[in-house]
């Protein structure tokens, strides 16, 4: 029975010292009282801290009876959630509190979101797969919501809950097809019931495109993308980078596990629906994001743009388009939370600077910010010599080599686009002049907020400087999947 | 061809459930009987006596006003779920004995079949009882709504939050007793408890009687008995969910609240006081062997052990009705979630290290 | 045979009480209407040997599920003509767009086969299916079942984190 059991504590290691240290959380938001709740934060910035090594020399066999996965591609990963999540809660705690909004509960959630995405990086069976879902958006139904008197956060946190569980409940349709036809819910057996049965399976296309439909929900590809400019908008904004970065990277850990890695066979046959589906979110973000006058809606527009040119290395199943995929979610974590990071450094005070126009003349007053801010809007159109170019060059050129050079047109047109309202927000920065200058006099508790921002700025310029250092990584990581 | 074995199935399942459904059509009969002498006995005053001899023929006289009463739908009701109200509160009540056991099975004589003295022996007995029988609160709170009353809406919603704070508690119970005897059958949970009064789950020491003081509470108040009788609370509340109720209709709430109390009755005996076992093992006993040896006089003492056990737990909510004030609906609230379940949970940890 | 029978009287309930869910004018006969058909979702579990998945349904959805929701539904006081008032002018593209997906799903449906064996589990072990649910509970899907419990957790800290704070803008008015 404990062979069959097949229980590996090792392999669960990140997710066990992470759910420590919620627990760790939990009570002592319990006991302590008062000013004593602002070690809270500290706490679990140091848990993701710690969680960063234990994930990094995590690599086990296939463990729990096939459902646990833990090799190097969830390291990876998992490596990305914990840094997201450690940048996000830096930055958070101050604002939190600025949002009267700062209470225990934010932190511990926030761990379990990571937990739940780690367990989503790391599944090898669709019901693991579900469980972590379930966790990671239940969490995150929470967070956007935790401004709860704030009418915004409430109507994003609902929209996102009741189209998110509308998209769980086509997702688990979906599964339960795929359970039909494999008559298992593993991957690996999916994936041998694939390579040995028909393609035309009507159960196997079914289940493929309603699984697609579900996660396309949670990476807001095109037609599925209505909650998330709300959701963005309402969420508190440190939890917003985090639901862009980590939710959007989890769904993709999904993505490819199961695409690029147990239904790599059937590539020619789903091909077709992700090129669509790539092409159409491209043009959609950046399209519809030129009109926004909210920053964070742009931002939130931008994000399914992105979505759409990594979905480009997921059709390409290769080492070189699934690394791509990598080392383009690492770079976009750093680079999209130093964007939000600035964003929040505004908005905490009094919610002046959620619009692009706010930032009128922040290069005269405040240089440094308005440089980091200009560094991660080149980054994100994707300009070198940052980390966004040499991202979008690896997915493109993984793409032309596998002749899809349609697609990598709409990419470059789609970027082009939205070159323009990144630089709406340089443009504003730098050549207009403020109407009120007191907006951007320094307050105090910005301290996190610059170590955040600084160092996202580095990582974001060091990835783009010395990119193959990164792609190895990514390169090992994807090797588990491409056997 | 008809299988002729089939034929002979079918009736004596129809037999058996026609019977049991006689059987508590008119229970309620002695019961409000029994419930009014009782509580004349307890205050000191005789109780029913005018309609026949000591008022036996009370409950007779009470149905027959029942029946012949007019009929009044309120005028602003939703007169299709108000109908329905009380059969929906009916069905369910009657359908949980179809899982009961009332005693063991037996060889009939002459024929060679065996009879069982319980309708079904499913393998989720348990589960089955607490599921239909938490369907009788549909007919109180769909009542209480189409009633257009706000007294009956009261009525209707504070049963629904009693329901959902004791439904918990009483699963636990029974999770604690499926712990105890490792089957959710009803049946095989009596015959676990075979050979003697010291191997009924009620002392299962020491975990037993804290679950049997768990169920009892639980079930007291899922069957809104005394002392959580709020959603007819008569002082505060007219009648509660019932309010609006006249006849026919009323008189099928008052069936669903006596049948539900033998239901809770013979939940907490099979549960804890081993079903149709005797106190003893009388087959142990040499100079009873030609008696109990025949399969249909034991399994007849089964079923008179067992009608004896019900009739006390009957008795015991009676009691309980006429001793007991009530309780306030926050006390109501605190006692299901902060006290019964922290005690479930304790239990099971405690349970849970016994059975290892 | 008679199981067909079964299936379909069941099936054929369940489907029209729940259009009848979407289209009554009350929550509260909504309500009504679900729980007809997560009764008879529980009858058709009866009809594929799970007398255990049958009595759970009917122990969580029916008894509790549906019993908090009517709670709600009556303290909140949906009014009859509120929920007529959410009737766009979208269903005109979105009812050609259910029925179209729903011809091809039907249409996908039957011509697909399964490749589980239809044979199912032996009766042997369908008497005992609580036992069989419960050591593939704790075997196979150990991992995922504790996962759950971290699930259920962050429901109930959700829950009341977002209700205490709700609570401390009413005492702040």
């Amino acid at each position: 029975m404990t062979n069959l059991l097949n229980i590996n504590y090792y392999a669960v290691a990140p997710e066990l010292v992470l759910i420590g240290f919620a627990f760790l959380v939990l009570i002592l938001d319990l006991l302590l009282k008062g000013r004593d709740k602002a070690v809270l934060g500290y706490v679990t910035a140091f848990g993701l801290l710690v969680s960063i090594p234990v994930s990094y020399f995590t690599n086990e066999p296939v463990s729990f009876s096939g459902m646990v996965a833990a090799d190097s591609f969830s390291a990876f990963f998992n490596i990305v959630f914990c840094v997201a999540a450690f940048l996000t809660t830096l930055i958070s705690m101050d604002y939190m509190k600025k949002a009267k909004a700062d209470r225990g509960e934010y932190y511990y959630i926030t761990l379990f979101a990571v937990i739940g995405m780690m367990l989503m990086a790391s599944a090898n069976d669709f019901v693991n797969l579900y469980a972590g879902l379930e966790l990671m958006a239940l969490s995150f139904y929470v967070l956007v919501a935790f401004k709860i008197n704030d009418n915004k956060s409430v109507e994003g946190a609902l929209k996102y809950f009741v189209l998110g569980a509308l998209s769980s409940g086509i997702l688990l349709y979906g599964i339960s097809f795929l359970y039909g036809y494999a008559g298992s819910t593993n991957f690996a057996e999916i994936a041998r019931a694939a390579s040995a049965g028909s393609s035309q399976n009507m159960f196997l296309i079914l289940g493929v495109c309603l699984t697609v439909a579900g996660f396309a929900f949670k990476v807001a590809l095109f037609p599925f993308h209505l909650w998330s400019p709300d959701a963005y908008e309402g969420a508190p904004t440190p939890v917003t980078a985090l639901l862009s970065v980590g939710s959007k990277a989890a769904a993709f850990a999904v993505f490819l596990r199961f695409f690029a890695g147990s239904l790599a066979v059937l590539q020619p046959h789903w091909a077709m629906l992700i090129w669509v589906f790539s092409a159409a979110t491209m043009l959609y973000g950046s399209v519809v994001g030129v009109s926004q006058k909210n920053i964070v809606r742009m931002l939130a527009y931008s994000s399914i743009a992105h979505a759409g040119i990594i979905l480009i290395g997921l059709l390409v199943t290769n080492d070189k388009g699934s690394s791509g995929v990598l080392y383009y979610l690492l770079v976009y974590a750093f680079m999209n939370i130093g964007a939000f990071s600035v964003i929040t450094l505004f908005v905490r005070n009094n919610g002046k600077g959620a619009n692009i126009c706010d930032y009128k003349g922040l290069a005269s007053k405040r240089p440094w910010l308005a440089f980091f801010m200009a560094l991660f809007m080149v980054s994100l159109a994707g300009i070198p010599p940052t980390g966004g170019f040499t991202a979008k060059f690896f997915i493109l050129a993984s793409a032309v080599n596998s002749r899809y050079y349609l697609l990598a047109g709409i990419a470059v047109v789609s970027t082009v686009i939205s070159l323009f309202f990144y630089a709406k927000v340089i443009f504003y920065m730098y050549m207009k002049e403020a109407d009120d200058a007191s907006v951007f006099t320094a307050s105090p508790g910005a301290a996190l907020y610059n170590v955040v921002i600084v160092i996202s700025a580095v990582a974001t310029v060091l990835i783009g400087i010395f990119p193959s250092v990164f792609m190895d990584m990514a390169v090992q990581a994807v090797k588990p999947l491409l056997m | 061809m008809i299988d002729l074995n089939l034929v002979i199935e079918v009736l004596i399942i129809i037999f058996k459930v026609v019977f049991v459904t006689m059987v508590l059509f008119s229970l309620p009969m002695p019961l409000t009987w029994i419930e009014r002498k009782v509580a004349g006995h307890m205050q000191a005053r005789l109780g029913p006596w005018r309609v026949g001899p000591h008022g036996l023929l009370q409950p007779l006289a009470d149905t027959i006003k029942l029946l012949l009463k007019e009929d009044i739908v309120p005028e602003n009701a939703d007169k299709f779920l108000f109908k329905l109200a009380p059969i929906i509160s009916m069905v369910p009540a009657f359908a949980v004995f179809v899982a009961i056991p009332v005693g063991d099975s037996f060889k009939i004589p002459f024929i060679e079949k065996t009879f069982t003295l319980y309708i079904s022996d499913m393998n989720v007995g348990i589960l089955y009882v607490l599921a239909i029988g938490g369907l009788s609160i549909y007919g109180i709170i769909l009542g209480g709504w189409a009633s257009n009353s706000k007294y009956s809406l009261l009525g209707g919603l504070r049963s629904a939050a009693q329901m959902i704070s004791y439904e918990v508690a009483l699963s636990f119970a029974a999770i604690g007793v499926v712990m105890m005897t490792n089957s959710l059958s009803l049946v095989d949970m009596v015959r676990a408890q075979d050979g003697g009064f010291w191997h009924w789950n009620i002392l299962y020491l020491p975990v037993g009687p804290v679950w049997f003081a768990v169920f009892f509470i639980a079930a007291l108040a899922e069957i809104n008995r005394v002392p959580f009788d709020l959603p007819e609370d008569e002082g505060t509340l007219a009648a509660g969910y019932h309010t609006e109720y006249s006849g026919m209709r009323f008189s099928f709430f008052m069936l669903t609240e006596y049948v539900a109390m033998v239901t809770a009755s013979a939940l907490a005996v099979v549960m804890f006081f081993g079903g149709w076992n005797a106190p003893i093992d009388f087959r142990t006993i040499e100079i009873l062997t030609p008696i109990t040896s025949v399969s249909w006089i034991y399994s007849c003492f089964g079923l008179f052990w067992f009608t004896v056990k019900v009739s006390f737990f009957i008795y015991l909510f009676m009691w309980i009705r006429f001793t007991l004030p009530r309780y306030r609906y926050d006390q109501l609230m605190t006692v299901g979630w902060k006290i019964l379940i922290p005690i479930c949970l304790g239990a099971i940890l405690v349970t849970g290290f016994m059975r290892i | 045979m008679m199981e067909q029978v079964f299936f379909y009287i069941f099936s054929i309930i369940a489907v029209i009480s729940a259009i009848s869910v979407i289209s009554a004018r009350s929550a509260v006969r909504s309500a009504f209407y679900l729980i007809i058909t997560l009764m008879q979702v529980a009858a058709i579990f009866i009809l594929l040997r799970s007398p255990f998945l049958a009595a759970v349904q009917v122990f969580i959805y029916v008894g509790a599920v549906m019993v908090l929701f009517l709670f709600a539904v009556m303290v909140l006081d949906i009014g009859r003509e509120k929920l007529v008032a959410y009737m766009h002018h979208q269903s005109v593209i979105a009812v050609p767009a259910v029925i179209v997906f729903f011809i091809m799903g039907a249409y996908m449906i039957i011509r697909g086969g399964w490749n589980v064996s239809n044979a199912g589990f032996p009766e042997a072990a369908l008497a005992k299916s609580s036992e069989v649910i419960g050591k593939e509970m704790f075997g196979r899907y150990l991992f995922p079942f504790e996962v759950v419990s971290l699930v259920l957790l962050i429901a109930l800290i959700g829950a009341v984190a977002l209700v205490l704070r709700g609570r401390e803008k009413d005492k702040q008015c």
